[in-house]
């Protein structure tokens, strides 16, 4: 078992208050996974990613375990977490493009970068080269400086050097964001091949993109305004949803062969809440038509069939799960813990 | 009702303006009343640089665009602002198309004090409810607001009301879904074609293969600011002719279909040559540059395969023996 995320929070200090951005996810990804997650801007699914391997400044560790290979991983203290970052946990930032240092040449930048994990660059560089020629890029790039390299080059070598070390699990941040269609296409199809020539053990693809998830994940799971809503593999998230909201959201992704003249999509009316203050119970309860007096407590994320994890009281009952014996999912902490959770940075 | 002929957009780079970069080449379509068409290409294909021109925001190099049949370029003054009460334009971020310390709705006035300068508060208030009901927005849950408690698709859609506001016939949308959440764009999708069943045209400018399919009779597809193939979405779709297309197609994240078995209908890397005319060849951008180098070069030829289905190509002799 790789990862395993239990009752996670996370949320971020402002002058309003805490934004409860991640408020009590619980998950597992097994060994040699790619999970996909989705979910709308705003739903946290940035946050529960950098979470895993680095707190921003303004971010706050609330409450929550992460086990990484069964072992504890303090994401709550900056300084203990060193030890784990790009070793154990590593990423591919969003914006690749401007993740390298641009006054150094690209060989340089890499030797720097393994000596401050106490690496020797001299002994990684047959790898690394190897490496290399797997993403199509020629062993000159070392004497380049980053400008001199196309977006999508640019984001093949920062995802080289992010699994260099081979980590035990690789967040891949919004990779494909900003590449045109063909670079996605061998981006995405590089991750696959990375999962398995056993360069990372695991894998968590960020994308607001569902189409490129389809094509490339094991798994998938559905944020809700900073909350789990379903997680189960690929085909059957895609083909059968069981969570109102991830009905709803697929359905109004318009397919090739969906014509507005033969059969007219619809979306979602209103919007997320605000998760400055955010309802108690099912946030999306205000928008869902399966809601009923249930919903004001907050449903937990339980699995109904193999693999798949579902957080609808509706579903539950549909399962034939006797809604009052299964309990809600615990509240946030009380106004004490979190103030000081809140005032604690490390 | 437009008719664009042969434009072309060369921008001046580098120090001194001393590089050329051609971002439209010889681009020539029609748009006909109640029609979409989607304008599909990838970045720097040119597909915003032909809206802007179409919206005389940037100055044609050469060619002419016609609407109604009276050429654009020389509109100025008087004419200009008649042309702009049928012409209109949406674009990308609706998040930046306002001014964050005044109420959204500051929008509508400006348009007030251009063109409707004589009408009274009452029958203007009348006319602004009208326009924002009929892009499905409710006026006083939208009106006296700022920017920031309004989401992405209400914005977007206060633009369209804009728009609408004039005696528009024709609207350029620029993207104007890629930024809003997955849950909204479809509704914002769907009143555009609501709009055209009105009698709206509209150019739909798009990088996403299915919304294109989704909502338009009709697409062109850029590549490097030419067109290489055009034509009815239906066949297009069914039987992409051009290398560039079918690799298009072949790329495009599907929800429907993975991409081994996508490679396997379309088959990118086999050549569809016999489709054309016997001597002709697909146009291809690059190798036009190299034969022409600075000088002339062959400009592709539009061949039609079949009905409503129109491929780019070099004509034979285009291509010197020896290239």
């Amino acid at each position: 078992m790789s990862l395993k995320v239990d009752n996670l929070r996370v949320y971020y200090q402002t002058l309003q208050g805490p934004v409860r951005a991640l408020d009590g996810v619980t998950f597992m990804v097994e060994d040699g996974e790619i999970m996909g997650l989705a979910g709308e801007s705003g739903c946290g699914k940035s946050t529960l990613g950098y979470s895993l391997i680095r707190l921003t400044s303004r971010m706050r560790y609330i409450a929550g375990q992460v086990e990484l290979d069964g072992k504890v991983v303090p994401i709550w203290n900056d300084k203990e977490m060193n030890p784990f970052r790009y070793k154990q946990v590593s990423i591919i930032p969003q914006y690749a493009m401007s993740a390298m240092n641009p006054t150094r040449k690209i060989g340089r930048m890499t030797a720097e970068l393994l000596k401050s994990r106490g690496i020797s660059y001299k002994r990684t560089l047959p790898e690394f080269k190897r490496r290399l020629d797997l993403v199509g890029l020629s062993e000159n790039v070392l004497e380049m400086y980053p400008i001199e390299l196309s977006g999508g080059m640019k984001q093949r070598m920062v995802m080289v050097l992010s699994t260099l070390l081979d980590p035990s699990l690789l967040i891949a941040d919004e990779v494909t964001s900003a590449l045109d269609v063909a670079s996605q296409k061998a981006v995405s199809q590089m991750l696959v091949e990375f999962r398995n020539r056993g360069f990372v053990k695991s894998m968590i693809v960020i994308t607001h993109d569902i189409s490129i998830l389809y094509q490339i994940a094991d798994t998938i799971m559905i944020m809700y305004a900073g909350q789990l809503s379903e997680k189960a593999p690929t085909e059957e998230i895609i083909n059968s949803p069981r969570h109102p909201y991830t009905k709803m959201l697929i359905s109004s992704l318009p397919k090739v062969g969906v014509k507005y003249s033969e059969k007219k999509l619809s979306g979602i009316p209103g919007k997320p809440p605000s998760l400055l203050n955010p309802p108690s119970g099912c946030r999306f309860r205000h928008r869902c038509p399966a809601a009923f007096d249930k919903c004001v407590e907050d449903p937990p994320f339980i699995e109904i069939d193999e693999g798949h994890f579902v957080s609808c009281w509706a579903v539950f009952q549909e399962e034939g799960l006797d809604i009052d014996q299964v309990p809600a999912e615990e509240g946030p902490p009380g106004a004490q813990i979190l103030e000081e959770a809140l005032a604690k940075h490390v | 009702m437009f008719k664009l002929e042969e434009i072309s957009k060369v921008y001046r780079v580098g120090t001194f303006g001393g590089k050329e970069l051609r971002a439209v080449s010889h681009v020539s379509f029609e748009i006909g009343k109640g029609e979409v068409i989607s304008l599909i290409g990838e970045s720097g294909s040119g597909k915003s640089t032909i809206g802007k021109m179409m919206l005389q925001l940037t100055p044609i190099t050469s060619g002419k665009i016609t609407f109604k049949g009276t050429p654009v370029s020389g509109l100025k003054g008087a004419a200009l602002k008649e042309y702009y009460r049928h012409v209109q334009g949406v674009f990308q971020d609706p998040f930046s198309s306002y001014n964050p310390i005044f109420k959204a709705d500051r929008v509508f006035e400006n348009v007030r004090e251009q063109f409707f300068p004589t009408v009274d508060d009452a029958r203007w208030d009348e006319k602004l409810r009208e326009s924002l009901r009929g892009v499905g927005l409710n006026p006083d849950q939208v009106l006296n607001k700022f920017p920031h408690q309004l989401s992405g698709g209400q914005l977007q859609r206060l633009l369209i009301a804009r728009a609408l506001l004039l005696d528009v016939e024709f609207l350029v949308a620029d993207e104007i879904i890629s930024m809003l959440d997955a849950s909204t764009r479809i509704d914002v999708l769907n009143l555009l074609a609501d709009l055209k069943a009105r009698g709206l045209s509209i150019l739909f400018i798009t990088h996403d293969l299915s919304l294109g399919y989704y909502i338009s009779e009709r697409a062109v597809i850029l590549f490097k600011g030419y067109v290489v193939e055009m034509g009815s979405t239906d066949r297009i779709f069914s039987t992409p002719l051009h290398p560039y297309t079918r690799m298009l197609m072949a790329s495009v994240p599907r929800l429907d279909k993975k991409w081994a078995e996508v490679e396997k209908e379309v088959r990118p890397e086999e050549s569809q040559v016999e489709e054309l005319p016997a001597g002709y060849t697909f146009f291809d951008p690059e190798v036009a540059r190299e034969i022409g180098g600075s000088g002339h070069r062959p400009q592709p030829v539009l061949v039609e395969v079949e009905q409503d289905h129109l491929v780019a190509c070099f004509e034979p002799g285009d291509i010197p023996p020896t290239a």
